[in-house]
């Protein structure tokens, strides 16, 4: 046994290979002892990242970028060896704005361009009438969340800063902001989506895998210094959490790995919800309407475990997008540098799946993704916050 | 930044009683500008029209994502706000996040200013959890005493004994099984709860 180890995490549907590698023995069979610590904010399982009380967290891919960049928080380096998942977002809007949106929507309503263009006449029209402009939650300022939400309503015209509000809202507050007209839509991870349409507050307009089709969202993420100290204890956490992914993967697992998930201690919900996350059957309206997709939340199919650099170079680039970073090679090089598919391949002795979509991301707008010429691709959307 | 002799400080802490023990001694420090929030509910515009010099919040309250936001280039903010985290100063760093209160500071207010605030701010919520750790023991030596007093009264009735004689009983069996007189009183009424 090493020394023990305390990973932070939040109750989320996507922590769930950290969780069960933990849970379900895979940890232990590493020869890991592992604690791990529910956190209620990102900014302690950051900080506390940062300050070495974890050795290891359940972290938003965007933070460990920023962490690294030192933007808007002080620098320390972070690795991310192991992709705890792609997608498993959504974006959830009140009955209301969901009424104006299917008024508005002219073609496939699972279609974002329909919808953002949609949403971009919404806005117009509650301008003229004076109304107040809507407002949106999202999780963090360097969330997948923000930037989902942003290259959505952009893509129809929408301007994120100027047209709308988008707010920073806690995951558990998200639901009864959106019942008390606090927020009118959301962007969150699972469960909370399908607890608001659970409660008749929400409707469920668009899995985040309608936007991108391979979106980097949670990384398990140590700090660089400590990983290099660490190799083996690195080692054996990615292969333990690999195992757990491809045990939930296999759908005779789900109700057990749901089970599990849904303990108080983890994430603390009905598993009922955790398993129609996990197998991507989602309730989207309070109706019953049901939805299925096979992209909802990928833990670790289709290669979706590797950490790829070319996902880090995209989220930099959503950075620059909005304001939030400048430009510079050498950021865009330290970005790319956090996603170690190096780590990853040596600790599981093989080379990952490489991705079916041509440019990795498979966004729904706009020219493909080029991380060798972040500026030209920038340059292709219309709307959009770049620092001169 | 405000008044040059009293920052304008404001704590958001959903518990009345922490956020009261730090008021006070912040008050009494003389610190006079102190304003506490424990409504979550649009917390960046009731902070925006406060316009404070320093944010105090705990760290078991999800709200700290919230203030993040103050970092971000918005039209909102009225000036930067940066976070006392001083790299070089870890020591202070580890010490309030052990305490559980983290804080953040108007860019330009002095190091040397923040550090008594931070340092009582650290103290005080120290003495809370104490102070917590102490209310629990206590409520639990009160619910031992229930039951003790519940299995006392059932060995009385079994087996004829007087008060005294059934807690010397149920005290030697403690010692003899290496258990606490409480434990051993539990399993007396769940046993005579099974027997009815």
């Amino acid at each position: 046994m090493t020394h023990p180890l305390h990973i932070g995490f939040i109750p989320l549907v996507d922590a769930a290979a950290l969780i069960v590698a933990v849970d379900k023995g895979f940890t232990t069979a590493e020869g890991l002892d592992v604690t791990l610590v529910r956190e209620v904010s990102w900014s302690n399982v950051r900080d506390k990242l940062n300050i070495g009380l974890f050795d290891a967290a359940h972290l938003l891919a965007p933070v460990a970028i920023a962490s690294s960049l030192g933007l808007g928080h002080v620098k320390v380096p972070i690795a991310a060896p192991f992709n705890l998942g792609l997608n498993g977002n959504a974006i959830t809007v009140s009955p209301a704005l969901h009424a104006a949106i299917m008024a508005e929507v002219d073609g496939d309503r699972f279609d974002p361009m329909a919808t953002a263009l949609a949403l971009s006449r919404v806005v117009v029209a509650r301008r003229k009438c004076g109304a107040e402009p809507l407002t949106f939650g999202m999780t963090f300022p360097f969330s997948t969340h923000n930037y989902q939400l942003r290259f959505w309503m952009a893509a129809g015209g929408v301007d994120p800063d100027e047209d709308v509000r988008l707010v920073v809202l806690p995951p558990p507050y998200m639901v009864d902001s959106l019942a008390s007209g606090q927020v009118d839509a959301f962007c969150v991870g699972a469960p909370w989506n399908s607890v608001a349409v659970d409660l008749g507050v929400g409707h469920i307009l668009h899995f985040v895998s309608d936007i991108l089709v391979r979106a980097a969202e949670k990384v398990l993420a140590v700090r660089q210094d400590w990983s290099e100290k660490n190799p083996q204890t690195v080692a054996a956490l990615i292969r333990a959490a690999f195992r757990a992914a491809e045990y939930i993967e296999q759908p005779q697992n789900r109700a057990e790995a749901a089970h599990i998930l849904a303990q108080p201690a983890r994430i603390g919900v009905d598993a009922d919800v955790i398993r129609r996350t996990l197998d991507g059957r989602l309730k989207i309206s309070p109706d019953g309407t049901m939805r299925e997709s096979n992209r909802y939340l990928l833990v670790g199919r289709e290669g979706a475990a590797r950490p790829e650099p070319v996902q880090a170079a995209w989220l930099y680039a959503q950075m620059l997008r909005w304001g939030q970073a400048s430009f510079s090679a050498e950021a865009l090089k330290t970005a790319m540098a956090v996603f170690r598919p190096d780590l990853y391949d040596a600790a599981l002795g093989r080379e990952g799946k490489t991705a079916d979509a041509p440019d990795m991301i498979g966004a729904f707008a706009g020219p493909a993704f080029d991380a060798n010429d972040i500026s030209s691709h920038l340059a292709a959307f219309a709307i959009g916050h770049r620092k001169s | 930044m405000g008044a040059e002799s009293s920052p304008k400080i404001v704590i958001v802490d959903e518990s009345p009683i922490r956020a009261a023990i730090l008021e006070e001694g912040l008050r009494e420090a003389g610190f006079t500008g102190v304003v506490h929030i424990s409504e979550m509910q649009s917390l960046l515009t009731r902070i925006y029209a406060l316009d404070p010099d320093v944010i105090l919040i705990d760290l078991e309250n999800p709200s700290r994502d919230v203030l993040e936001q103050m970092f971000q280039v918005s039209r909102a903010v009225r000036r930067p706000i940066a976070m006392f985290v001083d790299q070089s100063d870890s020591a202070s760093i580890q010490a309030s996040v052990d305490a559980g209160v983290s804080a953040y500071i108007v860019d330009g207010l002095k190091k040397e200013r923040i550090k008594p605030i931070l340092d009582l701010c650290i103290s005080r919520f120290n003495a809370f959890s104490k102070l917590q750790d102490e209310l629990d023991r206590t409520k639990s030596a009160l619910e031992d005493r229930k039951v003790i007093d519940r299995a006392k009264g059932i060995l009385m009735k079994l087996k004829g004994l007087t008060e005294d004689e059934a807690y010397v009983l149920l005290r030697s069996t403690a010692m003899r099984e290496k258990k606490k007189i409480g434990e051993i009183a539990q399993s007396i009424l769940t046993a005579s709860e099974l027997l009815k």
